[in-house]
């Protein structure tokens, strides 16, 4: 505990060298020099995701288990979190990133109108005509978008049928202009029915490839491609040390169940755990900062 | 060889119920700010994000995330971590020679980033 640090440390007790360079415990020391090793490795990373940002043009027993299990929980929670963030990141938007019929490239802000439905006009192998398809909608429609399936209102779906697509109307709806094109330049903003009628020229366009929905390590709806690698690298990385932190807990948290450490003495195993715990907090702090805020 | 996990410090953990009571206030008292200020950072991003935000009014903004994230950063290694409690020669074999090495890469990695974008987009890449 944080205590402790200050006293001395007993003649019997001491190093094999004789003496506790920091009168800490050579457990203690270990952990701190791993996470300093830790440390260094995302400091690394993180400041390599900043280069590619600058290079671009612009202690009783009870107690103690009763604080590991309220802290399990919450590693879980952060873990489920971070799964949802993944989840909504590689899914991405329900406009996508655009490219406009002039070569420009722009993301778009505002208010989906939902799909309603399909109504099918020519028949496929699974559809009948006259079927009103209300299922997966959202789905169908992104993969019809990216695949240049829509033409003029009509979808052709995966089983090929043809169908056509009821929708309410957007709202709010701007473009921003990411990348340079003949007519528009990177920072233009479109707004209004125009610039929705530009966006819908494209989807009704029934060519492939010019919308991206989401992020991989292949395509990147938000930003240059190297950042969607960093971000997954990165907090990758982090939610696999917070997951090997819940595993840490959930064995520390049987081993002071068990009475392990009332048995040794002393609880310092649960101090240790707590030290690489609260370093992936710290770790969190700044990929917050650096991936979210900045 | 001899033990070295058993010291002599862990006997004497059972500390008096008003010296935990302390510890535990301070525990809460650092959680409480730490939420607040990830709260109000959370409340600038919303209002005045990066993706809507321009020159030096971002520019502060960014360095004033920096600051807080330093700030917290602090409050975690000592208070959560201990190390605010332990001697002060471990501080600083744990704070000094990081800090340096991550200054200097910051520097280094960064100075570099600019030179090779004013590189490229003075000769093109």
């Amino acid at each position: 505990m944080a205590v402790h640090a200050t006293q001395q440390i007993d003649n019997s007790a001491l190093w094999g060298g004789k003496v506790s360079p920091f009168s800490t415990s050579y457990g203690k020391l270990m952990m701190w020099f791993f996470l300093v090793s830790d440390a260094l490795t995302f400091g690394g990373l993180l400041i390599a995701y900043g280069y590619t940002r600058h290079d671009a043009q612009d202690a009783c027993k009870r107690g103690v288990v009763r604080w590991m299990i309220a802290t399990i929980i919450g590693g879980f929670f952060f873990v489920g979190s971070q799964a949802w963030e993944w989840y909504h990141f590689i899914h991405g938007s329900e406009f996508g990133k655009v490219e406009l019929v002039d070569g420009s490239q722009a993301i778009v802000r505002g208010h989906f109108g939902e799909i309603e439905n399909f109504k099918v006009t020519v028949a496929g192998k699974h559809h009948k005509k006259g079927d009103v398809i209300t299922e997966d909608l959202m789905h169908q429609y992104q993969h019809a978008v990216v695949a240049g399936n829509i033409e003029n209102g009509v979808i052709t779906l995966h089983d090929g049928s043809k169908a056509t697509i009821t929708k309410a109307a957007d709202s709010h709806f701007e473009m921003i202009i990411k990348k340079d094109g003949k007519k528009h330049k990177v920072g233009d903003k479109l707004e209004g029915d125009k610039a929705c009628k530009q966006y819908y020229e494209v989807i009704n366009s029934g060519v492939a490839n010019k919308v991206i929905y989401g992020a991989n390590l292949k395509q990147n709806e938000y930003g240059p491609q190297q950042y969607a690698q960093f971000f997954f690298f990165i907090t990758g990385f982090h939610g696999f040390h917070v997951f090997s932190g819940v595993v840490i807990n959930i064995i520390i948290c049987l081993g002071a169940v068990a009475g392990t450490y009332h048995k040794r003495g002393h609880y310092e195993m649960v101090e240790k755990t707590g030290l690489y715990w609260h370093f992936v907090d710290l770790v969190w702090v700044f990929v917050f900062t650096f991936f979210y805020l900045v | 060889m001899e033990r070295d996990d058993i010291i002599e410090y862990s006997l004497d953990a059972h500390h008096s119920e008003e010296a935990g009571k302390a510890i535990r206030k301070k525990i809460l008292n650092v959680t409480i700010l730490l939420t607040l200020i990830t709260v109000i950072e959370v409340i600038v991003g919303a209002k005045w994000g990066r993706a809507t935000t321009t020159g030096t009014t971002w520019q502060m903004i960014k360095y004033g995330y920096i600051v807080l994230t330093l700030v917290k950063a602090a409050y975690i290694v000592l208070v959560f971590m201990h190390l605010g409690d332990e001697k002060k020669s471990l501080k600083y074999v744990v704070l000094v020679p990081y800090i340096l090495f991550i200054l200097y890469l910051i520097f280094i990695a960064l100075m570099e980033a600019l030179a090779v974008g004013n590189a490229w987009s003075t000769y093109g890449g």
